[in-house]
Protein backbone atom coordinates (compact mmCIF):
# COMPACT_ATOMS: atom_id res chain seq x y z
CA UNK A 1 0.00 0.00 0.00
CA UNK A 2 1.16 3.52 -1.11
CA UNK A 3 0.22 6.80 0.30
CA UNK A 4 -2.77 7.36 -1.74
CA UNK A 5 -3.89 4.02 -0.10
CA UNK A 6 -4.27 5.10 2.87
CA UNK A 7 -5.36 8.52 2.39
CA UNK A 8 -8.06 6.42 0.56
CA UNK A 9 -8.87 4.54 3.32
CA UNK A 10 -8.98 7.42 5.78
CA UNK A 11 -11.17 9.59 3.83
CA UNK A 12 -13.79 7.05 2.94
CA UNK A 13 -13.72 6.09 6.58
CA UNK A 14 -14.19 8.82 7.75
CA UNK A 15 -17.16 10.12 4.65
CA UNK A 16 -18.90 6.95 5.44
CA UNK A 17 -18.18 7.24 9.53
CA UNK A 18 -19.88 11.05 9.22
CA UNK A 19 -22.33 10.40 7.35
CA UNK A 20 -23.69 7.65 10.06
CA UNK A 21 -23.23 10.92 12.53
CA UNK A 22 -25.37 12.87 10.63
CA UNK A 23 -28.56 10.60 11.06
CA UNK A 24 -27.61 9.02 14.05
CA UNK A 25 -26.80 12.83 16.00
CA UNK A 26 -29.18 14.02 18.55
CA UNK A 27 -28.39 17.95 17.78
CA UNK A 28 -29.07 18.45 14.42
CA UNK A 29 -26.41 21.52 14.54
CA UNK A 30 -24.17 18.69 14.91
CA UNK A 31 -25.55 16.70 12.14
CA UNK A 32 -25.08 19.62 9.73
CA UNK A 33 -21.55 19.97 11.19
CA UNK A 34 -20.98 15.84 10.65
CA UNK A 35 -22.42 16.39 6.94
CA UNK A 36 -20.02 19.33 6.54
CA UNK A 37 -17.17 17.10 7.65
CA UNK A 38 -18.68 14.14 5.12
CA UNK A 39 -18.27 16.76 2.04
CA UNK A 40 -15.21 17.67 2.61
CA UNK A 41 -14.37 14.28 2.90
CA UNK A 42 -15.71 13.27 -0.85
CA UNK A 43 -13.58 16.35 -1.50
CA UNK A 44 -10.65 14.35 -0.86
CA UNK A 45 -11.86 11.11 -2.69
CA UNK A 46 -12.51 13.51 -5.61
CA UNK A 47 -8.65 14.63 -5.55
CA UNK A 48 -7.76 10.79 -5.31
CA UNK A 49 -9.19 10.37 -8.32
CA UNK A 50 -7.28 13.32 -9.95
CA UNK A 51 -10.54 15.18 -10.12
CA UNK A 52 -9.08 18.35 -8.37
CA UNK A 53 -11.70 20.59 -10.23
CA UNK A 54 -14.70 18.69 -8.77
CA UNK A 55 -13.18 18.49 -5.74
CA UNK A 56 -12.06 22.16 -5.08
CA UNK A 57 -16.10 22.91 -6.77
CA UNK A 58 -17.42 20.61 -4.08
CA UNK A 59 -15.54 22.53 -1.12
CA UNK A 60 -16.83 25.81 -2.38
CA UNK A 61 -20.38 25.41 -3.42
CA UNK A 62 -21.50 22.94 -0.91
CA UNK A 63 -19.21 23.44 1.91
CA UNK A 64 -18.96 26.99 1.22
CA UNK A 65 -22.19 27.89 0.40
CA UNK A 66 -25.06 25.50 0.49
CA UNK A 67 -23.75 24.03 4.40
CA UNK A 68 -23.94 27.50 5.52
CA UNK A 69 -27.57 28.05 4.26
CA UNK A 70 -28.20 24.62 5.81
CA UNK A 71 -26.27 25.46 9.02
CA UNK A 72 -28.49 28.60 9.05
CA UNK A 73 -31.69 27.35 9.14
CA UNK A 74 -31.14 24.28 11.53
CA UNK A 75 -29.66 27.11 14.16
CA UNK A 76 -32.66 29.16 13.92
CA UNK A 77 -34.84 26.52 14.16
CA UNK A 78 -36.87 26.17 17.71
CA UNK A 79 -36.47 22.26 18.22
CA UNK A 80 -37.59 19.83 20.86
CA UNK A 81 -34.59 17.51 20.86
CA UNK A 82 -36.78 14.75 22.95
CA UNK A 83 -39.83 14.96 20.63
CA UNK A 84 -37.60 14.45 18.05
CA UNK A 85 -36.08 11.34 19.43
CA UNK A 86 -39.00 9.39 20.42
CA UNK A 87 -40.21 9.78 16.47
CA UNK A 88 -36.67 7.71 15.71
CA UNK A 89 -37.91 4.26 15.85
CA UNK A 90 -40.80 5.41 13.82
CA UNK A 91 -39.00 6.58 10.81
CA UNK A 92 -36.33 3.87 10.57
CA UNK A 93 -38.39 1.87 8.57
CA UNK A 94 -39.34 4.45 6.09
CA UNK A 95 -35.64 5.68 6.24
CA UNK A 96 -34.08 1.84 5.53
CA UNK A 97 -36.49 1.05 2.82
CA UNK A 98 -35.20 4.67 1.20
CA UNK A 99 -31.60 3.05 1.89
CA UNK A 100 -32.53 -0.61 0.38
CA UNK A 101 -34.10 0.98 -2.88
CA UNK A 102 -30.84 3.38 -3.40
CA UNK A 103 -28.66 0.38 -2.85
CA UNK A 104 -30.77 -1.64 -5.46
CA UNK A 105 -30.59 1.04 -7.95
CA UNK A 106 -26.58 1.53 -7.37
CA UNK A 107 -26.30 -2.73 -7.23
CA UNK A 108 -28.41 -2.34 -11.12
CA UNK A 109 -25.87 0.25 -12.40
CA UNK A 110 -22.58 -1.53 -11.36
CA UNK A 111 -23.67 -5.25 -12.18
CA UNK A 112 -26.87 -5.28 -14.39
CA UNK A 113 -26.06 -2.50 -16.90
CA UNK A 114 -25.19 -3.31 -20.34
CA UNK A 115 -23.46 -1.31 -22.34
CA UNK A 116 -24.08 -0.71 -26.34
CA UNK A 117 -21.30 -1.53 -28.06
CA UNK A 118 -20.08 1.95 -29.34
CA UNK A 119 -20.93 4.14 -26.21
CA UNK A 120 -17.37 4.00 -24.96
CA UNK A 121 -15.91 5.07 -27.93
CA UNK A 122 -18.16 7.62 -28.38
CA UNK A 123 -17.58 9.07 -24.99
CA UNK A 124 -14.04 9.29 -25.53
CA UNK A 125 -14.52 10.66 -29.01
CA UNK A 126 -16.06 13.76 -27.23
CA UNK A 127 -13.95 13.72 -23.78
CA UNK A 128 -10.41 15.15 -24.09
CA UNK A 129 -7.41 12.95 -23.57
CA UNK A 130 -6.62 13.24 -20.04
CA UNK A 131 -3.13 12.81 -20.21
CA UNK A 132 -2.68 15.76 -22.43
CA UNK A 133 -5.07 18.22 -21.19
CA UNK A 134 -5.59 19.58 -17.53
CA UNK A 135 -9.21 18.24 -16.40
CA UNK A 136 -10.06 21.77 -15.61
CA UNK A 137 -9.23 22.83 -18.82
CA UNK A 138 -10.99 19.79 -20.38
CA UNK A 139 -14.47 20.53 -18.29
CA UNK A 140 -13.99 24.14 -19.60
CA UNK A 141 -13.50 22.66 -23.43
CA UNK A 142 -16.57 20.01 -22.82
CA UNK A 143 -19.00 22.75 -21.03
CA UNK A 144 -18.30 25.85 -22.59
CA UNK A 145 -17.58 25.25 -26.27
CA UNK A 146 -18.77 21.70 -26.80
CA UNK A 147 -22.04 21.58 -25.30
CA UNK A 148 -22.91 25.62 -24.52
CA UNK A 149 -26.20 25.55 -26.30
CA UNK A 150 -26.78 22.66 -23.45
CA UNK A 151 -25.34 24.35 -20.67
CA UNK A 152 -27.31 27.65 -21.42
CA UNK A 153 -30.46 25.79 -21.27
CA UNK A 154 -29.73 24.36 -17.99
CA UNK A 155 -28.80 27.95 -16.78
CA UNK A 156 -31.67 29.11 -18.50
CA UNK A 157 -33.87 27.06 -16.58
CA UNK A 158 -32.42 27.46 -13.37
CA UNK A 159 -33.29 31.18 -13.63
CA UNK A 160 -36.73 30.54 -14.63
CA UNK A 161 -36.93 28.59 -11.92
CA UNK A 162 -35.64 31.04 -8.99
CA UNK A 163 -37.67 33.74 -10.56
CA UNK A 164 -40.23 31.82 -9.85
CA UNK A 165 -39.43 31.20 -6.42
CA UNK A 166 -38.80 35.31 -6.20
CA UNK A 167 -41.95 35.60 -7.36
CA UNK A 168 -44.11 33.34 -5.31
CA UNK A 169 -42.37 35.24 -1.78
CA UNK A 170 -42.87 38.70 -4.07
CA UNK A 171 -45.14 41.02 -1.85
CA UNK A 172 -45.03 44.71 -1.58
CA UNK A 173 -45.80 46.30 1.80
CA UNK A 174 -46.90 49.83 1.61
CA UNK A 175 -47.09 50.23 5.06
CA UNK A 176 -43.85 50.28 5.93
CA UNK A 177 -40.95 52.79 5.74
CA UNK A 178 -38.18 52.63 3.47
CA UNK A 179 -35.22 54.59 2.46
CA UNK A 180 -33.86 55.92 -0.81
CA UNK A 181 -30.71 55.19 -0.89
CA UNK A 182 -29.86 57.63 -3.99
CA UNK A 183 -31.81 60.49 -2.14
CA UNK A 184 -29.65 59.77 1.30
CA UNK A 185 -26.81 60.09 -0.84
CA UNK A 186 -27.35 62.93 -2.68
CA UNK A 187 -29.02 65.36 0.35
CA UNK A 188 -26.95 68.43 0.62
CA UNK A 189 -25.83 68.60 4.00
CA UNK A 190 -26.15 72.56 3.36
CA UNK A 191 -29.75 72.06 3.28
CA UNK A 192 -30.64 69.75 5.51
CA UNK A 193 -28.55 71.11 8.87
CA UNK A 194 -28.50 74.53 10.49
CA UNK A 195 -26.07 75.52 12.80
CA UNK A 196 -27.07 77.94 15.38
CA UNK A 197 -25.19 79.51 17.87
CA UNK A 198 -26.89 78.94 21.58
CA UNK A 199 -25.91 81.73 24.55
CA UNK A 200 -25.51 80.36 27.68
CA UNK A 201 -28.46 79.77 29.57
CA UNK A 202 -31.05 80.95 27.07
CA UNK A 203 -31.49 78.09 24.70
CA UNK A 204 -33.06 78.23 21.15
CA UNK B 1 22.09 12.27 1.76
CA UNK B 2 20.35 13.00 -1.64
CA UNK B 3 19.12 9.40 -1.35
CA UNK B 4 17.62 9.54 1.67
CA UNK B 5 15.49 11.67 0.64
CA UNK B 6 14.17 10.28 -2.26
CA UNK B 7 12.52 7.54 0.33
CA UNK B 8 9.33 7.57 1.60
CA UNK B 9 10.47 9.09 5.03
CA UNK B 10 12.93 11.58 3.31
CA UNK B 11 10.21 12.96 1.60
CA UNK B 12 7.64 13.22 4.49
CA UNK B 13 11.01 15.18 6.75
CA UNK B 14 11.24 17.35 3.60
CA UNK B 15 7.67 17.93 3.92
CA UNK B 16 7.51 18.67 6.73
CA UNK B 17 10.42 20.61 7.01
CA UNK B 18 9.12 22.87 4.42
CA UNK B 19 5.58 23.32 5.86
CA UNK B 20 7.37 24.43 9.43
CA UNK B 21 9.19 27.01 7.01
CA UNK B 22 6.31 28.73 5.92
CA UNK B 23 4.50 28.36 9.29
CA UNK B 24 7.52 29.90 10.74
CA UNK B 25 7.50 32.74 8.04
CA UNK B 26 3.26 33.32 8.60
CA UNK B 27 3.65 33.15 12.55
CA UNK B 28 6.64 35.63 12.77
CA UNK B 29 5.40 37.77 10.38
CA UNK B 30 2.19 37.74 12.19
CA UNK B 31 3.83 39.14 15.40
CA UNK B 32 5.49 42.33 13.38
CA UNK B 33 1.90 42.53 11.66
CA UNK B 34 -0.11 42.85 14.41
CA UNK B 35 2.48 45.44 16.48
CA UNK B 36 2.31 47.14 13.13
CA UNK B 37 -1.17 47.49 13.06
CA UNK B 38 -1.30 48.72 16.12
CA UNK B 39 1.62 51.56 15.80
CA UNK B 40 -0.17 52.64 12.61
CA UNK B 41 -3.43 52.71 14.18
CA UNK B 42 -1.79 54.95 16.97
CA UNK B 43 0.03 57.56 14.70
CA UNK B 44 -2.91 58.21 12.34
CA UNK B 45 -4.64 58.83 16.13
CA UNK B 46 -1.49 60.64 17.24
CA UNK B 47 -0.97 58.18 19.84
CA UNK B 48 2.73 56.42 20.33
CA UNK B 49 0.73 52.90 20.67
CA UNK B 50 2.95 49.81 22.29
CA UNK B 51 6.40 51.01 23.01
CA UNK B 52 7.29 49.88 26.66
CA UNK B 53 8.14 45.98 25.86
CA UNK B 54 11.28 45.68 24.26
CA UNK B 55 13.08 48.33 21.93
CA UNK B 56 10.17 50.73 20.85
CA UNK B 57 7.74 48.05 22.04
CA UNK B 58 8.71 45.89 19.19
CA UNK B 59 7.71 42.84 21.60
CA UNK B 60 4.79 43.67 22.87
CA UNK B 61 2.98 40.86 20.25
CA UNK B 62 5.05 38.52 22.23
CA UNK B 63 4.20 39.71 25.64
CA UNK B 64 0.32 39.62 24.43
CA UNK B 65 0.59 36.10 23.03
CA UNK B 66 2.35 34.90 26.36
CA UNK B 67 -0.68 36.54 28.48
CA UNK B 68 -3.25 34.89 26.48
CA UNK B 69 -1.63 31.62 26.96
CA UNK B 70 -1.12 31.75 30.62
CA UNK B 71 -4.89 33.12 31.45
CA UNK B 72 -7.72 30.61 32.72
CA UNK B 73 -9.94 29.33 30.03
CA UNK B 74 -13.33 30.43 30.57
CA UNK B 75 -16.37 28.05 29.26
CA UNK B 76 -19.58 29.76 29.50
CA UNK B 77 -22.12 26.96 31.40
CA UNK B 78 -24.53 25.95 28.04
CA UNK B 79 -22.07 26.13 26.04
CA UNK B 80 -21.71 23.27 23.92
CA UNK B 81 -17.88 22.57 24.08
CA UNK B 82 -16.36 20.07 21.31
CA UNK B 83 -17.61 22.65 19.36
CA UNK B 84 -16.68 25.83 21.50
CA UNK B 85 -13.51 24.49 21.30
CA UNK B 86 -13.60 23.23 17.59
CA UNK B 87 -14.27 26.94 16.20
CA UNK B 88 -10.80 28.80 17.09
CA UNK B 89 -9.34 25.93 16.35
CA UNK B 90 -10.67 25.82 12.84
CA UNK B 91 -10.11 29.36 12.27
CA UNK B 92 -6.62 29.21 12.70
CA UNK B 93 -5.84 25.90 11.29
CA UNK B 94 -7.85 27.12 7.89
CA UNK B 95 -5.98 30.55 7.81
CA UNK B 96 -2.98 28.68 7.84
CA UNK B 97 -3.81 26.23 5.23
CA UNK B 98 -4.48 28.37 2.71
CA UNK B 99 -0.61 29.36 2.59
CA UNK B 100 0.18 26.16 0.98
CA UNK B 101 -0.44 26.66 -2.10
CA UNK B 102 0.74 30.68 -2.08
CA UNK B 103 4.60 30.62 -3.31
CA UNK B 104 6.93 33.44 -2.67
CA UNK B 105 9.11 32.94 -5.50
CA UNK B 106 9.76 31.07 -8.57
CA UNK B 107 8.87 27.58 -7.44
CA UNK B 108 9.23 28.66 -3.80
CA UNK B 109 5.98 26.77 -2.96
CA UNK B 110 4.97 23.84 -1.13
CA UNK B 111 2.33 22.63 -3.69
CA UNK B 112 2.03 23.83 -7.00
CA UNK B 113 -0.95 22.57 -7.82
CA UNK B 114 -3.15 23.86 -11.26
CA UNK B 115 -6.24 24.43 -9.67
CA UNK B 116 -3.84 26.46 -6.62
CA UNK B 117 -6.23 29.90 -7.28
CA UNK B 118 -9.77 28.04 -6.07
CA UNK B 119 -8.08 26.17 -3.91
CA UNK B 120 -7.31 29.15 -1.79
CA UNK B 121 -10.55 30.24 -2.72
CA UNK B 122 -12.32 27.07 -0.85
CA UNK B 123 -10.38 27.41 1.93
CA UNK B 124 -11.02 30.95 2.73
CA UNK B 125 -15.31 29.82 2.46
CA UNK B 126 -14.60 27.77 5.07
CA UNK B 127 -13.34 29.90 7.27
CA UNK B 128 -17.05 31.49 7.55
CA UNK B 129 -17.50 27.87 10.07
CA UNK B 130 -14.83 29.42 12.62
CA UNK B 131 -17.09 32.23 13.12
CA UNK B 132 -20.77 30.25 12.83
CA UNK B 133 -19.24 27.69 15.20
CA UNK B 134 -18.03 29.91 17.84
CA UNK B 135 -20.78 31.87 17.76
CA UNK B 136 -23.32 29.18 17.60
CA UNK B 137 -21.64 27.32 20.49
CA UNK B 138 -21.40 30.43 23.32
CA UNK B 139 -25.22 30.35 23.55
CA UNK B 140 -25.56 33.35 24.05
CA UNK B 141 -27.02 36.21 22.10
CA UNK B 142 -24.59 38.85 21.14
CA UNK B 143 -21.70 36.05 19.60
CA UNK B 144 -25.01 34.50 18.23
CA UNK B 145 -25.91 37.40 16.20
CA UNK B 146 -21.94 38.54 15.58
CA UNK B 147 -21.78 34.76 13.76
CA UNK B 148 -25.30 35.45 11.53
CA UNK B 149 -24.04 39.21 10.65
CA UNK B 150 -20.62 37.17 9.85
CA UNK B 151 -21.32 34.71 7.62
CA UNK B 152 -24.01 36.61 5.70
CA UNK B 153 -21.06 38.82 4.77
CA UNK B 154 -18.24 36.72 4.19
CA UNK B 155 -20.75 34.38 1.81
CA UNK B 156 -22.00 37.77 0.25
CA UNK B 157 -18.10 39.02 -0.42
CA UNK B 158 -16.73 35.79 -1.62
CA UNK B 159 -19.61 35.88 -4.45
CA UNK B 160 -17.41 39.20 -5.40
CA UNK B 161 -14.37 37.84 -5.04
CA UNK B 162 -14.83 34.75 -6.89
CA UNK B 163 -15.78 36.81 -10.33
CA UNK B 164 -12.94 38.93 -9.71
CA UNK B 165 -10.84 36.13 -9.80
CA UNK B 166 -12.29 34.51 -12.73
CA UNK B 167 -11.75 37.31 -15.13
CA UNK B 168 -7.67 36.87 -14.06
CA UNK B 169 -7.94 33.31 -14.94
CA UNK B 170 -9.71 34.18 -18.17
CA UNK B 171 -6.45 36.19 -18.82
CA UNK B 172 -3.94 34.27 -17.68
CA UNK B 173 -5.70 30.67 -18.87
CA UNK B 174 -4.59 28.75 -15.99
CA UNK B 175 -5.06 28.79 -11.82
CA UNK B 176 -1.90 28.36 -11.02
CA UNK B 177 -0.32 31.02 -8.97
CA UNK B 178 3.15 30.80 -10.54
CA UNK B 179 1.48 31.10 -13.95
CA UNK B 180 -0.16 34.22 -13.12
CA UNK B 181 2.73 35.77 -12.11
CA UNK B 182 4.68 34.48 -15.28
CA UNK B 183 1.72 36.22 -17.39
CA UNK B 184 2.57 39.42 -15.77
CA UNK B 185 5.97 39.62 -17.38
CA UNK B 186 7.29 41.65 -19.43
CA UNK B 187 9.81 44.85 -20.34
CA UNK B 188 7.97 47.21 -19.22
CA UNK B 189 8.11 45.94 -15.32
CA UNK B 190 5.52 47.30 -13.12
CA UNK B 191 3.02 48.40 -16.26
CA UNK B 192 3.10 44.85 -17.54
CA UNK B 193 1.22 43.65 -14.35
CA UNK B 194 -2.40 42.79 -13.92
CA UNK B 195 -3.44 46.17 -11.96
CA UNK B 196 -3.38 47.95 -15.46
CA UNK B 197 -5.18 46.09 -17.66
CA UNK B 198 -8.04 45.15 -14.29
CA UNK B 199 -7.87 48.43 -12.63
CA UNK B 200 -11.20 48.32 -11.63
CA UNK B 201 -11.23 44.87 -10.27
CA UNK B 202 -7.85 45.76 -7.96
CA UNK B 203 -10.32 48.49 -6.10
CA UNK B 204 -13.43 46.20 -5.75
CA UNK B 205 -10.93 43.18 -4.55
CA UNK B 206 -9.07 45.12 -1.93
CA UNK B 207 -12.92 46.35 -0.62
CA UNK B 208 -14.08 43.06 -0.74
CA UNK B 209 -10.96 41.31 0.95
CA UNK B 210 -11.50 43.99 3.49
CA UNK B 211 -15.21 42.06 4.15
CA UNK B 212 -14.75 38.94 3.70
CA UNK B 213 -11.42 39.07 6.38
CA UNK B 214 -14.19 41.35 8.28
CA UNK B 215 -11.58 44.09 8.63
CA UNK B 216 -13.19 47.72 9.69
CA UNK B 217 -14.53 49.45 7.98
CA UNK B 218 -16.40 46.06 7.84
CA UNK B 219 -16.20 44.75 11.11
CA UNK B 220 -19.61 44.08 12.00
CA UNK B 221 -19.52 40.78 13.57
CA UNK B 222 -17.30 41.86 15.98
CA UNK B 223 -18.67 45.68 16.14
CA UNK B 224 -18.08 46.48 19.89
CA UNK B 225 -20.49 49.62 19.82
CA UNK B 226 -23.06 46.75 19.58
CA UNK B 227 -22.36 43.29 19.88
CA UNK B 228 -19.95 44.17 22.31
CA UNK B 229 -17.20 42.00 20.20
CA UNK B 230 -19.36 39.65 18.39
CA UNK B 231 -18.71 36.11 18.11
CA UNK B 232 -15.60 36.39 20.17
CA UNK B 233 -17.22 38.05 23.22
CA UNK B 234 -17.23 34.43 25.29
CA UNK B 235 -13.74 33.76 24.09
CA UNK B 236 -10.90 33.87 26.19
CA UNK B 237 -7.22 32.92 26.86
CA UNK B 238 -5.86 31.12 23.80
CA UNK B 239 -8.89 29.83 21.81
CA UNK B 240 -9.33 34.30 22.18
CA UNK B 241 -6.07 34.35 20.98
CA UNK B 242 -6.55 31.55 17.94
CA UNK B 243 -9.39 33.58 17.03
CA UNK B 244 -6.82 36.77 16.45
CA UNK B 245 -4.16 35.09 15.48
CA UNK B 246 -6.65 33.41 12.44
CA UNK B 247 -7.76 36.73 11.39
CA UNK B 248 -4.44 38.47 10.94
CA UNK B 249 -3.35 35.52 8.62
CA UNK B 250 -6.42 35.66 7.10
CA UNK B 251 -5.27 39.02 6.12
CA UNK B 252 -1.82 38.98 5.27
CA UNK B 253 -3.23 36.24 3.26
CA UNK B 254 -5.32 38.65 1.01
CA UNK B 255 -2.53 40.61 1.24
CA UNK B 256 -0.37 38.06 -0.40
CA UNK B 257 -2.94 37.58 -3.14
CA UNK B 258 -3.23 41.29 -3.87
CA UNK B 259 0.42 40.98 -5.17
CA UNK B 260 0.42 38.00 -6.88
CA UNK B 261 -3.13 38.52 -8.72
CA UNK B 262 -2.50 42.38 -9.52
CA UNK B 263 1.07 43.17 -8.58
CA UNK B 264 3.23 40.65 -10.06
CA UNK B 265 3.94 38.82 -7.03
CA UNK B 266 7.99 38.45 -6.95
CA UNK B 267 8.37 40.42 -10.57
CA UNK B 268 10.68 43.46 -10.06
CA UNK B 269 8.52 46.56 -10.70
CA UNK B 270 11.77 48.25 -12.69
CA UNK B 271 12.76 46.66 -15.63
CA UNK B 272 16.53 45.89 -14.41
CA UNK B 273 16.28 45.08 -11.36
CA UNK B 274 16.47 41.09 -10.45
CA UNK B 275 13.07 38.94 -9.65
CA UNK B 276 13.10 38.34 -5.60
CA UNK B 277 11.18 37.11 -3.24
CA UNK B 278 12.03 40.22 -1.58
CA UNK B 279 9.12 41.95 -4.18
CA UNK B 280 7.19 39.92 -2.98
CA UNK B 281 7.30 40.26 0.78
CA UNK B 282 7.49 44.21 1.03
CA UNK B 283 4.34 44.42 -1.46
CA UNK B 284 2.47 42.39 1.60
CA UNK B 285 3.83 44.55 3.45
CA UNK B 286 2.53 47.26 1.43
CA UNK B 287 -0.90 46.31 1.30
CA UNK B 288 -1.31 44.91 4.69
CA UNK B 289 -0.07 49.48 5.33
CA UNK B 290 -3.08 50.14 2.71
CA UNK B 291 -4.96 47.43 5.38
CA UNK B 292 -4.22 49.34 8.84
CA UNK B 293 -4.11 52.80 6.87
CA UNK B 294 -7.99 51.81 6.12
CA UNK B 295 -8.68 50.58 9.59
CA UNK B 296 -7.54 53.82 11.30
CA UNK B 297 -9.17 56.30 8.86
CA UNK B 298 -12.74 54.89 7.38
CA UNK B 299 -15.38 55.10 10.05
CA UNK B 300 -17.58 51.74 10.12
CA UNK B 301 -20.20 50.86 7.89
CA UNK B 302 -23.90 49.93 8.28
CA UNK B 303 -24.70 46.93 8.08
CA UNK B 304 -27.80 47.14 5.42
CA UNK B 305 -25.07 49.84 3.74
CA UNK B 306 -22.67 46.52 3.78
CA UNK B 307 -24.90 43.66 2.33
CA UNK B 308 -26.55 46.91 0.10
CA UNK B 309 -22.62 47.63 -2.06
CA UNK B 310 -22.12 43.80 -1.79
CA UNK B 311 -25.22 42.70 -3.74
CA UNK B 312 -26.61 45.66 -5.63
CA UNK B 313 -22.63 47.60 -6.35
CA UNK B 314 -20.04 45.04 -6.65
CA UNK B 315 -21.69 42.10 -7.71
CA UNK B 316 -23.29 43.66 -10.81
CA UNK B 317 -19.88 44.97 -11.89
CA UNK B 318 -17.90 42.06 -11.51
CA UNK B 319 -20.16 40.47 -13.53
CA UNK B 320 -20.22 42.82 -16.20
CA UNK B 321 -15.98 42.69 -15.64
CA UNK B 322 -15.59 38.93 -16.54
CA UNK B 323 -18.37 39.61 -19.62
CA UNK B 324 -15.90 42.46 -21.11
CA UNK B 325 -12.85 40.73 -19.90
CA UNK B 326 -13.78 37.34 -21.69
CA UNK B 327 -14.80 39.75 -24.77
CA UNK B 328 -11.37 41.58 -24.88
CA UNK B 329 -9.15 38.68 -24.15
CA UNK B 330 -11.40 36.43 -27.38
CA UNK B 331 -10.59 39.37 -29.63
CA UNK B 332 -7.29 40.34 -28.53
CA UNK B 333 -8.32 43.82 -28.06
CA UNK B 334 -4.50 46.07 -27.77
CA UNK B 335 -2.26 43.75 -28.54
CA UNK B 336 -3.56 41.19 -26.37
CA UNK B 337 -3.38 42.68 -23.38
CA UNK B 338 -6.07 40.71 -21.32
CA UNK B 339 -4.88 37.91 -23.36
CA UNK B 340 -1.43 37.05 -21.48
CA UNK B 341 -1.96 33.12 -23.13
CA UNK B 342 -1.78 34.38 -26.64
CA UNK B 343 1.11 36.33 -26.60
CA UNK B 344 2.77 33.98 -24.86
CA UNK B 345 3.57 36.08 -21.37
Amino acid sequence: MNVADYAFYLFAFVTLTSALLVTVSRNPVHSVLWLILAFISTAGLFVLLGAEFVAMLLMIVYVGAVAVLFLFVVMMLDIDFAALRGKMTRYLPIGLAFGVVLLLEFSMALFVWVQADGAVAMRQAVAPDPGQVENTRALGLLIYDKYIYLFQAAGLILLVAMIGAILLTLRHRKDIKRQNVLHQMWRDPAKTMEIKDIKPGQGL
Amino acid sequence: MAEFFQTGLGTALLIAAQSMLVVTFVMVSLLFLVYGDRKIWAAVQMRRGPNVVGPWGILQTVADALKYVVKEIVIPAGADRPVFFLAPMLSFVLAVLAWAVIPFNQGWVLSDINVALLFVFAVSSLEVYGVIMGGWASNSKYPFLGSLRSAAQMISYEVSLGLIIIGIIISTGSMNFSAIVEAQKGSLGLLNWYWLPHLPMVVLFFISALAETNRPPFDLPEAESELVAGFMVEYSSTPYLLFMAGEYIAIFLMCALMSLLFFGGWLSPIPGLPDSSLWMVGKMAFFFFLFAMVKAIVPRYRYDQLMRIGWKVFLPLSLAWVVIVAFLAKFGVMGGLWARWTVGG
